[in-house]
Order: structure tokens, then sequence, then C-alpha cells
């Protein structure tokens, strides 16, 4: 689809005082696209998911590479992406599962920032590898946040966009980018921040805080068994298949805290990871938890894929975090110049009309 | 009692105080979360009270996990249950039965009573609530009578609706959004139990007290078609007649 010829009306969205501007037009949504940023903190106790991108590393590295703050809202796509055209020109990256799309017909890089200009179409379409990609804008995207956050909380339908996912048609408004284009594209990371797809992957957790509800026999099968991802994996958690784990008497608590990354083992013996958009409280025990640096590495197991758990120590699992946030800190500054991808290097004119397809579809009340 | 610290991944702490359900253990679990919450730790970032225990997420670069235990041990020592704020009295304005209580014949059979008699059972006590889970704004109460226990859907629901008062179990709660559900509907509320755009999002919170308050038909719908937000939950209704048709 040619963004160009479908004459319709021309509409001027120069930069605003606030310098937020309609940006991008969603033509086909995708199997499942989302306004995330880095979740809701603070409204557990009142019930509220944490919500955010659930691989948050990606959205955080995405926002790196176009200069925004790390917690800049972003889209997370899950499996299929979503069409997208853009209303005027953006500097945007794309993190995560490793996405095929193109950009007018050409290959869009992976962890690299490009250039979009106005008119252009980004087509983003199936994953290599993993289930969730992100598109980070320069400027980030830019809804009502709610109780602190612009994530979109599915289960309550609320926040990001209106509250759910996005469809065709839908009119996304982006802030002013922190600088210019010419500054921003072209960057892309280490090679070392490029995940790979490994099978089977190992995630470390650490036990509890309810492993005295299961069986030693329970706890050695949980360390030692290599699981599935079973079709039943969303926003909420992954549901796995593998070796049941035998709870030592009954598999029901009495509610309490589901944190992220928790493996709750209901009385079926098959565990769930329980992802960004968990229920806050719960009644089913947690034989561990994964540690922080590793739930992306969940949340990119896609149904099929193969994991395996290790359990590190609670002084372990900091030690990884710290080296995660120390190496989020260093990024900035080691981002490499990218010169794989010919749409960076010549910058054409940023026009101050464009045509907008669809401008009775669009979402501007 | 000495509560039992359970290590929660490298950035969850859970601070346990038994298995029971009680008002005396919730005391001592909101007590602490709101010492923690005055007490302005380092790398703190928010507390879960729950019926029995608390949950603590915080940052690992700004603590360690035994520096924030022994930060908690310390506040647990000198936080007094006894000196938690007054409850507040949330009323719910409840339509029981007819469309909006597919069950409530049901839950009344099951019980061997009347319907009348069911909702002046359900709408009698204040409930205490113990804490905010399951979804946004979703109170768990304690006090159901133990006459109107009634065992849940043997398959739930795939759509419970948004206001749905029902009861699963030995539990009754009000759903703030359209989620599946296994318990059974006696009625619905038009009070609006969860509004994102207010930075207490729930009209009740831990501690409070709930009454269900019966009110017609018409007046459910005046109520929805006026005013979908609750003003803190303190909306009161003129009728206490029971409706009792089913």
């Amino acid at each position: 689809m040619n963004g160009f010829d479908q004459g319709g009306t021309r509409l001027g969205y120069p930069l605003g005082a606030l310098g937020s501007r309609d940006l991008i037009e969603v033509l086909r949504p995708g199997l499942l696209t989302t306004v995330q940023d880095r979740g809701r903190i603070g409204y557990q106790k009142f019930g509220v998911p944490v919500s955010g991108a659930v691989d948050e590393v990606a959205l955080r590295v995405g926002n790196i590479l176009v200069g925004n703050p790390q917690g800049a809202a972003g889209l997370e796509l899950t499996a299929l992406g979503p069409q997208l055209r853009f209303l005027a020109y953006a500097v945007v990256a794309l993190s995560g599962a490793e996405v095929e799309g193109d950009l007018d017909g050409r290959r869009v890089p992976w962890y690299q920032s490009f250039l979009v200009r106005a008119g252009q179409v980004l087509d983003l379409r199936t994953c290599a590898w993993g289930i969730r990609a992100y598109l980070a804008i320069a400027g980030g995207i830019d809804v009502p946040a709610l109780l602190g956050s612009r994530s979109t909380c599915l289960v309550a339908g609320f926040g990001g966009f209106r509250g759910r996912a996005l469809s065709a048609g839908d009119v996304l408004r982006v802030g002013a980018p922190p600088a210019s284009p010419g500054d921003l594209c072209g960057r892309g990371v280490p090679e070392e921040w490029r995940p790979r797809d490994t099978s089977p992957v190992t995630i470390r957790v650490v036990l509890g805080p309810q492993d005295d509800a299961f069986t030693a026999e329970g706890c050695r099968t949980f360390l030692e068994s290599t699981y599935r991802v079973s079709p039943h994996a969303d926003r909420m958690g992954s549901r796995l298949d593998g070796p049941l784990i035998a709870h030592r008497a009954s598999a029901d608590i009495v509610s309490d805290w589901v944190p992220l990354g928790g493996v709750q083992v209901p009385g079926d013996g098959k565990p769930i990871i329980l992802l960004a958009d968990r229920q806050t409280t719960g009644g089913y025990p947690k034989i561990a938890t994964v540690i922080g640096p590793d739930v992306p590495l969940a949340a990119q197991r896609r149904p099929g894929d193969l994991l395996r758990f290790r359990a590190v120590s609670v002084a372990e699992g900091q030690a990884v975090a710290r080296d995660l946030e120390a190496g989020l800190l260093a990024l900035p500054g080691r981002l490499v110049t990218a010169e794989s991808w010919s749409y960076a290097a010549g910058l054409g004119e940023v026009p101050g009309e464009i045509p907008l397809a669809t401008p009775e579809g669009g979402s501007r009340d | 009692m000495t509560p039992r610290f359970l290590p929660t991944g490298e950035r969850g702490l859970v601070v346990e105080f038994g298995d029971a359900v009680s008002l005396e253990v919730n005391a001592r679990v909101r007590a602490l979360a709101l010492g923690l919450e005055a007490a302005r730790i380092p790398g703190l970032i928010e507390v879960i009270p729950t019926y029995r225990s608390l949950g603590i997420a915080y940052d690992p670069l700004a603590t360690s996990c035994d520096e924030l235990q022994a930060r908690v041990r310390d506040v647990a020592s000198h936080v007094d249950p006894g000196t938690l704020p007054p409850p507040k009295l949330v009323r719910i304005p409840t339509v029981y039965g007819g469309p909006y209580g597919p069950d409530l014949p049901f839950v009344a059979e099951h019980a061997g009573l009347g319907v009348a008699e069911v909702i002046r059972l359900h709408s009698e006590p204040l409930y205490h609530v113990y804490m905010i889970g399951f979804t946004a704004g979703f109170a768990y109460l304690g006090g159901l009578p133990e006459r109107l226990h009634t065992p849940r859907l043997s398959s739930p629901r795939i759509k419970t609706p948004k206001g749905s008062v029902a009861i699963g179990g030995s539990q009754t709660g009000a759903y703030p959004a359209e989620t599946p559900g296994g318990w059974r509907i006696i009625g619905r509320t038009s009070l609006e139990l969860f509004d994102p755009s207010r930075e207490v999002p729930t009209p009740m919170v831990p501690g409070d007290l709930v009454q269900f308050v019966p009110i017609t038909e018409e007046e459910y719908l005046r109520a929805e078609s006026l005013e979908p937000r609750a003003e803190g939950g303190e909306r009161r209704t003129e009728s206490r007649e029971p409706r009792a048709e089913g």
C-alpha cells in the first residue's frame, strides 16, 4: 500500500508549542499492538496491574537508540506487527523480538535507529524469533498518563491508547523529538546488546516465596526439567507444559502478593510464569521468582519454545541486576554508528504538510 | 508472633504473619504497610498488603535484602495496630435480583431462604475490606453470613458484568469491571469501583467497612444515567427497602 496515492485531505501538522503532534496512523493493527512504558508503579495495593513492556529491557534499549528517556512510551507488538503510516518525519528503532519489516518496500534494521519520512509506511510482519518487539519513537508516544504511566492495562481497560490494543484508523500522537533527526538516526548497539535466540533458554530464579508448599521431589522436578511454553501465553503470564510439580499438600494458599516473574503452580502441577499484566494477588503457591533481568528471556519464548530454570541466591540475582543497570546506564555512550542501512545516509527535507489517508477515520476527539 | 521474611526474587520481600485470615492479623499487616510508607526507607518502591502478609517491592540497587529486612524489622517493632486510622464506611447501592442478579434464586434455594431474606442478610453486615486485588479495585470482603455461603459455578462465566455483586464460596464482592468469573451474581451496583483518573482510584481501601444498600431498579437506572462516577464512595441512597423480586 502506497501512502501517497490515497488522495486524502491535506492537513498541516506543524510542531506546536508543546511539540506533540499526530504522527502515526494505524493502517493494520497487527495481532496485539499496545502502547507501553515501564509500567504503573505504586498502585498494586489498589489491585492495579503493573502492566508495561513485557520485555522491559528491549523497550529501554529502543528508547536509548532514539534518544528518549528509558521510560518513554513505545509500541509493543506481538508475533505479528502492525502497518503504520507516518504523517511526519520520525526517528524510530525496533528492539526485542527479531521482527521482519520494511519501509516502503525496503527492509528495515533491528536494534538500529532509522529515519521515517512523512507519508512512508512501516510494515512490520512476523518475528524471526521471539514474540514481542518494540517500536521506540523519538519523542515517545503521547497518551495521557494515568496513575503515573502511559501503559495500556488491557485487563482493566484503561491507559495507553483508550485502554485497548490499537485498531485500524487510530492516530497516535508523539512528543517532540529530543534532538534533530540527523543526531538520532543511524545509531546501533554493541553486538552484545542484540538478544540471541537460544533453546532451551535457562532462566534464573530465586526459590520461593512458597517453595515450602512443594515436596523436595517437586522442587527437583522444577529445577531439573525442561519445560515447553504452552499456547496459553499472554501478557499476564506464560503457562508451561512439562513434568508435573508435586505440592506438599494443598495447592491453595491464602491469596497474597503476586510479584513480576513469580512462578505459580496451580493444582494441575504445571508452572505459570507471571508477566506484566498479572493480577496483583493470587491464591496459588509460587515455587520461585524469576530474577528481573531474566524476565525478558521468559517473555520472549513463544508457544513451543523450551526453557529450563536455574536457582540462584538473592545476592547473585542482585549482582546480575546491578550489572544490567550499569550496562544500560553506560549504553548511550557506547552506541555505534550504523552503516548498513542506507536510508539513514541521506536526510531529505521534512515536509510540513502531509496527505492523510483516512481523514474521517482519524482519532482526534 | 514474629513475622516470617520470604525473599521474592532479587527485588521483592514478603513479610508473612502466619496463615490465618483474621481481623487481628490483617490489622498487623496494614499497620506495617502504613508504617513502612511513612518511614521513607531507601529503595522501598511499594508495599502490597494482603490478608496475612505484606508484599514489598524494592530497588536492589538501592538496598540489599538483608538491609531491607533489618529496617522492616525495626519498623515492625514500633508500629501499633491499635493506632490504625478509623475505618471509613463505604455504601454500595445495589439492585438485587432480576436481570441484575440472575443467581439470586439459586443462592436463596441453596440457603433454604426466601429471596427477600437473602437480600436482608446480605445487606445487613458491615463487611471488612481485607485487601484489594484480583483486578483493579476488587475488594476482598470478610463477614458474609454463613447462611449465604454458596459454591461457585462449576464452570466460570466468560463475562461477569461490571458492577456485579456476587457470592463465591464464603466470600462476597463487587466487580469493578467486566471480567470472567465463577461467582454467583446476585445484584449490581452503579457505584464506580475503580477510577484511574484519581490518585486513590478506589472508593475503599484495606481496613474500610462496606455495606450493600438495596435500591430499586429505577434508582439504579437513574444513578447510571446521571453520574457514572463515584465521589469517593460516599454517594448515598435514600431507599433502605429491599427489592424483593428475583
